[in-house]
């Protein structure tokens, strides 16, 4: 079963890099951004019969911190 | 005063740190690898050292948090032996729960590399006795991820209850109310991005950093 587990920062906190690539755009010339916000995804390759339960807490344990990101399992094939 | 210095995959201050603890206490403290499971018996004191371990894979101090010798270094924690995280180990301790928040990329984007100025803001806790209240002392920095992070309900815990012990004089790297160093609840864990193993001797430039270990060594000679 392949898994796509994309990791976010919480709205609210800071995100140095994605206002640093979104200055870089404007200076590109691209009008019209609002903002910029950078995550990570992980691409999982897992026995079909993993549980919801025990991808949910590699995300927890491991692949996202919680303090600052969100993350969403999408299950893609 | 039987002191432990340990070095995951990566790390970089582990020999400084070593150094640092042997002058001050007089004792060569032990070396521990990240895939011990046990640490030596009899420990008084724990330092996790900067560096950048598993080279700051997924987030710095992620993979190091979920290293085997952290399971030991937890329940030391709870058992309440001082523990110290410098930089990468402060990153090292927020990712093992230890501490609140999160260590983030700087602010203005780059490795910042100088000596700043801390404000003692707690000066009673075993980390640093040996410092006053208010007083402000010269550290270097050195780091790309020292930019802390917790949400306002937390950053009020700490501060309200004197976790807080060092902040910066001066906004270095965007960290929340200025934050540089924090304590755990019960005060037995510091969490500093700071480097005082590198202030040691007037060599080093200056040596406010070395109060910081007489602090540990009177709390557990």
């Amino acid at each position: 079963m392949k898994i796509r587990v994309h990791v976010s920062l919480k709205p609210g906190v800071l995100d140095p890099q994605g206002r640093a690539v979104h200055h870089a755009l404007e200076g590109l010339g691209f009008e019209g951004v609002d903002d910029v916000r950078i995550g990570r995804t992980v691409e999982l390759d897992v026995a079909d019969d993993t549980s919801d339960k025990a991808l949910a807490e590699m995300c927890e344990k491991l692949l996202a911190n919680t303090v600052i990101e969100n993350y969403r399992i999408e299950k893609v094939a | 005063m039987k002191t432990a210095v340990v070095t995951f995959p990566g790390s970089n201050c582990d020999r400084d740190m070593w150094v640092a603890l042997r002058d001050v206490t007089g004792n060569d403290p032990v070396k521990v690898w990240h895939g011990d499971a046990d640490l030596p018996d009899g420990l008084d004191f724990i330092a996790l050292p900067g560096g950048f371990s598993y080279g700051d894979y997924l987030r710095s101090g992620a993979m190091a948090a979920n290293s085997p010798i952290m399971r030991s270094i937890i329940a030391a924690a709870e058992r309440g032996v001082p523990v110290l995280g410098v930089c990468n180990g402060f990153q090292v301790l927020t990712e093992a729960r230890l501490l609140p928040g999160a260590l983030m990329r700087n602010a203005g984007q780059n490795f910042i590399c100088r000596t700043a100025e801390l404000i003692v803001e707690n000066a009673n806790s075993h980390f640093t006795s040996a410092y006053s209240v208010g007083e402000r002392i010269a550290i270097p920095v050195a780091h790309h991820d020292g930019n802390y992070f917790a949400d306002e309900e937390t950053l009020d815990r700490l501060q309200g209850d004197g976790r807080v012990a060092f902040r910066y004089a001066d906004a270095v790297n965007g960290s929340r109310r200025d934050i540089a160093g924090i304590l755990n609840a019960k005060g037995n864990v510091l969490g500093m991005m700071p480097h005082p193993e590198r202030a040691i001797e007037a060599a080093h430039g200056g040596s406010d950093g070395r109060r910081l270990f007489e602090s540990v060594l009177t709390v557990v000679a």
